[in-house]
């Protein structure tokens, strides 16, 4: 994001003396760009201008030779035993200065970047009492041949003058986010404009267009836009400036001021061409390239890749070049027009027209190009470069001259030369848009009076060309602005520069509304029981890999396999979305556990997703028109379901131990008995019975069923391979219930109550012996039917079974259940002959549907 | 323990005596074990006064009457004075056995483990609440959301760089590639289209949910969140009205001291947009304005997208993260706490939040 050096953003705009970064960011935010972040000076502590007084060479042993050097460092100089100031001593290892040059001093106490931090030390036989600093040194760029040698040329400084004010050193840099429909404000001429609104401080655009810079231009070098498919119809080029300079330095380092500031905007100075079109688009927004004109032979064509062509860009990559990408091309003998790629278009250059050691003739490229289609091709190569960034997000259409004739003087005036009288300005751009605003609806939208002059006069401040008629305006956007297109963009300009503070706040009211709906009233239900009951409520990300399948013993045919594939995601270790919780939320459990938690009862509610396999891909639809009924169908088939499920785990002791005694460790029962709450609590009764599928142990797991048969769950102990596997404590027991599923069982109606009996009740104990393999809740399910269906009508009330037995009484294989029942009437005491006849029709079904015998 | 001369029931001095008699032992009877022995030698079938009783029935008529009221009105005595000493025995009995019983209620009572929710979920249906109460009602929609849904129904167009800011898992197609026009959704704007899609007008819903963009998990990031939005689509509706919504609630969250304030931004489903700022009086380091959410008044592109005429009704949008909230509110400093699901985080929650 753009870094905003204060110094050079005052060129612009009247930047009151003594602002500081802090200060700019309060005054930018308010109009919409906020402070990504403050960067503190490079250098602090005393960093001075220093004249070379003498330079000593001492060669030393090591083979090296050193300066031992006296430096006049003016106030700062050193006092000599007889009182008076003299020069300092440094020894300096370069050799590229001499006496009488200008040059930069860190004395002891400053830090340099990295932080470096100078003290007086002892070396090579002297105190060296600071360090003469090489622009590398100062963070100024990369240039290690030797120190820093301030020209005359560049700068009027006295020996001991602020080198840090000098140079920059010391400022602050504001970097600000900018929002993606602002991308003028990636210059310094878009954000001192919005300094301007912000503050009313008077700007200078540096950007208009001269008389000159508009009248058609033509005889330069020879261009042509050729592109024969725009995406979307919109030409992926529509203006495109270039300007010949001769006799240039082009490789010589750029002025300091300048490398100054680019690297305080956070670019690396390279050399004067390539400087100065960096400079020029931080300054103005509009990115430029440098060709050598030596490798470039006319015409420059701008038009689309073919098939097969391939590119290597400035950073050394050969890309293969897809057909949507838009190529700046030349024309050399023998490949023919067009025949030769040099650049992606305002992207990235290519490595062969380069500008090199020996380049002396330039040619500017300022173009405006289609923001999607450089997008796409950005996107396609990943490359993301300054140019991409800006024009992606719009440059002005209207800049381009401007800049190639500011970045063509920057280019004589620093590296000699001189720039070809005549220009070439392919200008096929459209004309701006009018927009018809209704001049009421600022204040519509915003809730503030604003007065139709206010709306105009405003418009007219951020650079519109406003026509009032009536209560409507015709409003054409300024060039740099392509982000207004539509009347509400215009509002938020209103809204913003008279101010988001001067919104008031008024509550609407909303029409009576139903509250939740029931379903989120029994999911609350649900989460709260299961709080109630002792469960800790956990959430984890839905992140879900083969290797955590494999740990839960999941067969490779196994359904739940079937999962949504992410194409990037954070691991390759998880790339699928859980399709069940208890993949992920074992491995919460397992963090617990790690973690010295072992007395856990988790819970988690989430989404799983459950593709059928069968989706097919989500139409592509275009946005701002209400897709047709069919189109809107075949979105929601693409749509994978996603049922809501619970699960919950339980490892360790359910019951503590204490000085009341012993605890109870968890098992199968309280897994299932969680399930049977979650289902509870919404109303619904669930059927367990036997049955199980990994994760769980096969003998000590249940199959939870709907009334109707639907299997919603499981729950029970897991497998010992399972909980070997994670590490668990012994014995873990989990379940999982598909709660959407269970939810959508629950009794539509209201629960009908049954009037409470005050009659007193008859009890009844029953001990029936079956077959050991007969599974007492089916036994239980027998008892009931029998008890509920005999003569004496509907008078059973609780049904328990408070024992089972095995062992020699009962005989082998056999085990004895017993039962017992409370009866009661809702109209009469019950006499003793109805108890018994509910005691035989429940023996009697019992022994009908699984040969049980009363015991003896 | 028989008197060995029987009491006369015409003896009136002598049944006075063993009024007398039976008081004293009574009143000396130190536990109920010695009443009940007192009991019975003074108040018992074979006690003086019973037999004296008993012996009315061989006197003459014309004494009966005189013995009965004197043996009587004994009896009377007797049976008062013992029920009142049984009275005072027991009611000392049980004192002391209280005493004897007590124990140290001071030992922990913690035999069951407790549970909790977690605080997301807290807030999730506090904030739920809250927009009830208004009026407003509480929507839901997909994580595995269509592209459609997530960008282009809200005006993210298919090359705007803002499409691109969102740092966007993305769903593979049955062949591996990514052409499912499936994302996990980057917010919970979705739900906006899906509920103007859904629902007829005038629409005010809030929407809390989970989301997820490809940050790594550090401190302030996380891959997968939980944002609340808000949407209100309806005639007449103005940015004074969203700012009043959400000062409002940003009052029901944080208390009566806090308010909120909107700052120029971007998004493409909102024109004109804001960042909205929280006033924080709890801010470490002194109360101040702290990044909230982002909103504005919902863009025509996403109502016509949605089937709503923008000429007729205008709304308003805004979202929030929930871990934000939760972060600022609690004191929280560091996301993983949030994320990993230590039991030991979600049991500091299990009071009302």
């Amino acid at each position: 994001m753009p870094r905003i050096p204060l110094g050079w953003l005052a060129e612009h705009v009247d930047l009151p003396a003594g602002t500081t970064a802090e200060q700019l960011a309060a005054d930018l935010v308010r109009v919409g760009l906020e402070e990504e972040a403050l960067h503190p000076a490079a250098v602090t502590g005393p960093l001075v201008v220093g004249r070379v007084v003498e330079r000593t060479p001492e060669p030393q042993k090591n083979g090296k030779t050193i300066n031992w050097c006296r430096v006049d460092v003016g106030a700062h100089n050193e006092v000599a035993e007889d009182g008076s100031l003299r020069p300092r001593g440094i020894v300096c290892g370069a050799h590229n200065f001499d006496a009488g040059d200008l040059v930069v001093v860190a004395l002891p106490g400053a830090v340099l970047p990295g932080p470096f931090p100078i003290a007086s030390r002892k070396t090579y036989g002297h105190v060296s009492d600071g360090m003469i600093c090489s622009t590398r040194e100062l963070g100024l760029g990369d240039d290690h041949d030797g120190i820093l040698v301030l020209s005359p040329a560049d700068v009027v400084a006295e020996p001991g003058d602020d080198a840090r004010e000098l140079l920059g050193l010391g400022e602050e840099v504001l970097e600000i986010n900018v929002t993606p429909d602002r991308g003028y404000c990636f210059s310094m001429r878009g954000v001192a404009r919005e300094y301007g609104h912000a503050t009313g401080a008077s700007f200078r655009d540096p950007g208009l267009e001269t008389d000159e810079d508009a009248t058609p231009a033509a005889g330069g070098f020879p261009v042509e836009l050729d592109d024969d498919a725009p995406v979307h119809g919109v030409p992926g080029c529509d203006r495109f400036v270039a300007q010949v300079v001769r006799g240039v330095r082009a490789s010589a380092p750029s002025p300091a001021w300048m490398q100054r500031r680019l690297t305080q905007a956070g670019m690396r100075p390279i050399s004067l061409a390539v400087d100065v079109t960096n400079y020029v688009m931080l300054d103005l927004g509009q990115p430029l390239h440098a060709y050598d004109l030596t490798q470039v032979a006319g015409p420059v064509v701008v038009r689309r890749a073919r098939a097969g062509e391939r590119l290597t860009t400035l950073d050394d990559v050969t890309r293969e070049l897809d057909p949507e990408d838009l190529l700046i091309t030349d024309s050399p003998a023998g490949a023919g027009r067009a025949g030769r790629v040099l650049g992606l278009a305002g992207v990235m250059g290519g490595a062969g027209s380069e500008v090199s050691e020996a380049t002396t003739d330039l040619l500017l490229e300022g173009a405006h190009f289609d923001p999607v289609s450089v997008a796409r091709t950005a996107r396609r190569h990943r490359i993301a470069s300054e140019a991409a960034r800006r024009f992606e997000r719009g440059v002005d259409p209207r800049l381009a001259r401007v800049a190639v004739r500011r970045a063509a003087q920057l280019l004589v005036e620093h590296g000699g030369g001189t720039v070809e009288p005549a220009l070439t300005d392919v200008d096929q751009t459209a004309p701006r848009r009018t927009i018809d605003l209704d001049l009421d609806l600022p204040a519509r939208l915003v809730g503030v009076p604003y007065a139709p002059d206010d709306v105009v006069s405003t418009l007219r401040a951020i650079g519109c060309d406003v026509e009032p008629a009536g209560d409507r305006a015709r409003v054409v956007a300024p060039s740099w602005r392509p982000d207004l297109v539509v009347p509400v963009d215009l509002v938020e300009e209103v809204a913003r520069l008279r101010g988001y503070d001067e919104i008031p706040s008024t509550l609407p009211s909303a029409p009576a509304g139903r509250g939740l709906t029931p379903d989120q009233v029994a999911r609350r239900a649900v989460a709260q029981a299961l709080a109630d009951a002792g469960w800790v409520e956990v959430l984890s990300y839905p992140f879900v890999g083969p290797h955590q399948l494999d740990a839960l013993g999941l067969a490779a045919d196994d359904d739940r396999r079937r999962a949504l594939r992410l194409v990037n995601p954070l691991s390759d270790e998880q790339p699928t979305m859980r399709t069940f919780l208890l993949p992920t939320l074992l491995e919460t459990v397992r963090r617990n556990v790690g973690r010295g938690l072992t007395d856990l009862a988790l819970v988690e509610t989430g989404l799983v997703t459950t593709p059928s396999g069968h989706e097919t891909p989500a139409p592509r639809l275009p946005g701002g028109a209400r897709p047709s009924d069919e189109a809107l169908e075949r979105l929601a088939a693409a749509v994978p379901p996603q049922p809501r499920h619970v699960a919950g785990v339980l490892t360790g002791m359910r019951e503590r131990a204490g000085w009341w005694g012993a605890g109870r460790r968890a098992d199968h029962t309280d897994a299932v008995a969680g399930a049977l709450l979650v289902a509870r609590t919404v109303g619904v009764d669930l059927v367990v019975a036997a049955g199980a599928v990994a994760p769980w142990h096969p003998g000590r797991a249940a199959e939870l069923r709907l009334p109707d048969g639907t299997v919603v769950g499981h729950a029970g102990e897991l497998h010992p391979r399972v909980v070997a596997a994670l590490e668990l404590p012994a014995r873990a027991a989990a379940f999982e219930l598909d709660l959407d599923a269970v939810l959508g069982a629950r009794p539509g109606e209201p629960v009908q109550a049954v009037p409470v009996s005050s009659y007193p009740p008859a009890k009844e104990d029953i001990a029936l012996v079956v077959d050991e393999q007969v599974p007492v809740g089916e036994l239980l399910a027998a008892v009931r039917a029998g008890a509920e269906a005999s003569s004496a009508g509907q008078i059973l009330e609780e049904l328990r079974v408070f024992d089972v037995y095995t062992g020699s009484q009962v005989g082998e294989g056999r085990k004895s259940v017993a039962f017992s029942l409370r009866l009661r009437a809702a109209d009469r005491t019950l006499t003793a002959q109805e108890a018994v006849a509910v005691r035989e029709a429940a023996v009697e079904e019992a022994h009908r549907r699984h040969g049980a015998v009363l015991r003896s | 323990m028989s008197d060995p001369t029987p009491l006369s029931p015409l003896d009136a001095p002598g049944v006075d005596a063993a009024v007398a008699r039976a008081l004293e032992a009574f009143a000396t009877a130190g536990d109920l074990d010695e009443l009940k022995t007192a009991r019975l030698a003074h108040a018992g079938d074979r006690s003086p006064l019973a037999l004296a009783n008993r012996a009315i029935g061989g006197l003459a008529p014309t004494d009966k009457a005189v013995a009965g009221r004197t043996v009587g009105a004994a009896r009377g005595r007797v049976a008062a004075a013992l029920a009142a000493r049984q009275e005072a025995l027991e009611i000392e009995r049980d004192e002391r056995v209280l005493v004897e019983e007590s124990v140290d209620v001071t030992l922990p009572v913690d035999r069951v483990a407790p549970g909790a929710r977690h605080p997301l979920e807290l807030l999730q249906e506090r904030i739920a609440d809250v927009f009830v109460a208004m009026g407003w009602e509480i929507a839901e929609g997909p994580e595995v959301e269509a592209e459609w849904f997530n960008f282009d129904a809200l005006n993210f167009g298919v090359d705007h760089p803002a499409r691109q800011m969102q740092d966007t898992f993305f769903v593979a197609d049955q062949e591996g590639g990514a052409e499912s026009g499936l994302v996990l959704r980057t917010h919970t704007s979705p739900v906006q289209a899906r509920t103007l899609l859904e629902r007829d007008l005038p629409v005010y819903v809030a929407c809390p949910g989970k989301t997820f963009r490809t940050d790594e998990l550090d401190a302030t990031h996380t891959p997968v969140f939980h944002q609340v939005e808000g949407l209100a689509v309806d005639k007449g509706l103005t940015m004074a009205h969203l700012k009043g919504t959400l000062d409002h609630f940003a009052r029901a969250v944080f208390g009566p001291e806090a308010r909120t304030r909107l700052r120029p931004s971007f998004f493409p489903f909102t024109e004109p947009s804001a960042e909205m700022d929280l006033w924080f009086p709890q801010k470490k380091g002194g109360a101040g304005w702290i990044e909230w959410g982002g909103c504005g008044m919902v863009n025509p592109n996403v109502l016509r997208a949605c089937g709503v005429d923008p000429e007729v009704y205008s709304g308003f949008a805004f979202g929030m993260g929930i871990e934000r909230t939760l972060m600022l509110r609690h004191g929280i400093a560091d996301m993983h706490d949030m994320v990993e699901g230590d039991a030991r985080f979600s049991l500091q929650f299990q009071a009302v939040i």
